[in-house]
């Protein structure tokens, strides 16, 4: 045994000592879920079941706390995707003097702790409240929408780095030929820049929604008397622990994995599309099949 | 207006409506609200901006020396509380930033392409799980007839089982699990952009492993280790479910201060000096971060 292959076997042992500690506490947890046992355990078994699973769809109030939870991501969606595009299109026609100000001032929620932003939104809506007489009825203490407010803060500034990113490969000159050739400028922005940005848009979009839906730090300041998925989960567990909580962890984990995976898969397929060289690839391919399909009766 | 001739009237009120709305409602006020509602009495509503509504710094004196009655000097209670939080912080990020580096440098550097992209793709799995399930996950794991003791206990090794949640284990191994790929990811792009000829030139003009990643591959990857240990900092600091969930019953973390500021002292302007103070603090956190490793905020936020 050289030192060459202690060495690797060591890395070896290292990756895997890491990916158990990442993935080991979710799979225990998931296999809890299946156990009758009434304590989340994984010993001893006592019989494998669905009950916790049907004991799930019983429960009102975690279905209202998803509801809202899946409203809040769709709010998100459409305030912080916007706001986002403006914020990153308004940084690269910024003076270049005003930028380092500018950028600073906009990435700042990403590097807030959640529960400062959450708290921030909620007193300066209530002061506002309480400064236009307004009743408890109205926006300034809905919890749905200060959530909504307060997530798009730093969520906004998630999309802006998304579309920034995309915005460093456009090329300015087809904004130019468009404009000489008498295009108007609101038709250049629908028909040249948005068409380049769908891919960061549909980014943008699913990474706001997935971070709304799992917030906690800064919905539960901002949610009051309402309840979102994660408040509710988050009472549940203090609480303390049920089989039935490993169970609606299976599925969220399910749902996100599946779509987790969907969304790597369709940004690699979309980044291969965009790499450097992958059209003349595409082009040598479509060259080079007639040549083989021709080859092969000869042969 | 260059602005308005270059993109056109509805373009630009556009941008500019967006952008305003977003730094000024959503950004700045509602800080300098609270930073604001931070100096003021807590009164009840019909005497807010009545003659008592006045500034005072009764709040911050209050983190500092406690009741004017109170026998002790000072407020032990919650600056212990402060204290452990950054230090604890601190830990956390050391940790993550040992267990992620060698793992880094491995994608970045030694793997193969096709082994890689698989090592990050099982990274990003993890992280799409809500944190509060994660916490429950390592809840399972520590609680006193937990996954752990249970097996302990079946193993002959333990006789009692061991309270790992009142021993703060349980914090400080789901803090740093449920961060840990803000530290990683920063980390791998910025090694993964060294060349590789750099670490063979200098293991060839003889050089340990251990001055080959001290003097070459660190000062290199700088901006991204600054950037990890920035993220993991702040988001530990600021973390409130994981402590809520994995905490004992004696400690508390400093946002678990401010949460019962809000929702059981019902003391708000109380709750956001709190806040304000822990806002400072990450503040200075980052500015040290960057003096440290001389580097810029955009080179951080990435």
């Amino acid at each position: 045994m050289t030192s060459q292959t202690v060495l690797r076997l060591m890395v070896g042992f290292y990756i895997l000592l890491f990916f158990a500690y990442l993935f080991g506490p979710l799979v225990l947890m998931g296999i809890t879920a299946f156990n009758a046992n009434s304590y989340p355990q994984v010993t001893p078994w006592e019989g494998t079941t669905l009950q916790w699973f049907a004991e799930l769809a019983k429960d009102d109030q975690l279905l209202e706390g998803i509801g809202n939870s899946l409203w809040i991501g769709l709010g998100v969606i459409c305030l912080s995707v916007p706001i986002g595009l403006a914020g990153a299109i308004i940084m690269t026609q910024i003076h270049r003097r005003a930028r380092p100000i500018y950028y600073t001032i906009i990435v700042s929620p990403v590097l807030t702790p959640g529960v400062i932003l959450g708290i921030s939104t909620l007193v300066f809506w209530d002061r506002m409240g309480t400064a236009f007489d307004a009743d408890y009825e109205s926006l300034f203490y809905d919890g749905i929408f200060l959530t909504i407010i307060g997530q798009s803060t730093f969520i906004s500034a998630y999309c802006m780095l998304v579309f920034l990113a995309r915005l460093q490969r456009f090329d300015y000159s087809q904004e130019e030929a468009a404009l000489d050739l008498g295009a108007t400028n609101v038709q250049v922005f629908w028909q040249i820049l948005i068409p380049f940005l769908r891919p960061a848009i549909f980014s943008a979009a699913v990474l706001a929604f997935l971070t709304s839906f799992e917030n906690y730090n800064t919905t539960v300041f901002t949610i009051q008397a309402e309840s979102t998925l994660t408040t509710v989960l988050a009472g549940r567990v203090r609480m303390g622990t049920t089989p039935a909580l490993s169970a609606l962890a299976v599925i969220i984990i399910g749902v996100t994995l599946v779509g987790a995976v969907s969304y790597e898969l369709l940004r690699r397929r979309e980044s291969r599309r965009q790499a450097p060289g992958a059209d003349a690839v595409k082009l040598k391919k479509r060259f080079r099949e007639p040549q083989a399909a021709a080859q092969a009766p000869q042969a | 207006m260059r602005f308005v001739r270059r993109n056109g009237l509805f373009l630009s009120g556009y941008l500019l409506v967006a952008v305003t709305v977003w730094i000024v409602f959503m950004i700045v006020l509602p800080q300098l609200y609270m930073v604001d509602f931070s100096f003021r009495p807590n009164l009840p509503l019909n005497e807010i901006g009545g003659p008592d509504d006045k500034y005072t710094l009764e709040n911050y004196r209050y983190l500092v020396f406690g009741r004017p009655t109170d026998e002790a000097l000072l407020n032990w209670l919650h600056l212990e509380v402060f204290f452990r939080t950054i230090i604890a912080s601190i830990c956390v990020t050391l940790l993550d930033f040992c267990l992620c580096y060698p793992l880094a440098y491995y994608m970045a550097q030694v793997a193969r392409g096709g082994r890689t992209r698989l090592l990050l793709l099982l990274l990003i799995l993890p992280f799409w799980v809500n944190e509060i399930l994660r916490a429950f996950a390592f809840r399972l794991l520590f609680a006193s007839g937990g996954m752990i003791n249970t097996a302990l206990l079946g193993l002959g090794l333990i006789e009692q089982p061991i309270d790992f949640l009142r021993a703060d284990v349980a914090l400080y191994a789901g803090l740093s699990y449920a961060y840990i790929l803000l530290m990683m990811f920063p980390i791998y792009n910025a090694v993964e952009s060294l060349d590789h000829n750099q670490v063979e030139a200098a293991r060839d003009l003889g050089a340990p492993w251990w001055h080959i990643h001290l003097f070459v591959v660190m000062p290199f990857a700088k901006p991204g280790i600054a950037a990890g240990c920035t993220m993991v900092f702040m988001l530990s600091a600021g973390a409130l479910a994981v402590p809520q969930i994995l905490g004992g019953p004696s400690s508390l973390w400093f946002t678990q201060v401010i949460y019962d500021w809000f929702y059981q002292g019902g003391n708000w302007p109380q709750g956001s000096a709190y806040a304000f103070v822990l806002l400072i603090a990450c503040i200075l956190f980052v500015l040290l971060v960057m003096r440290l490793f001389k580097v810029g905020l955009g080179e951080i936020a990435r």
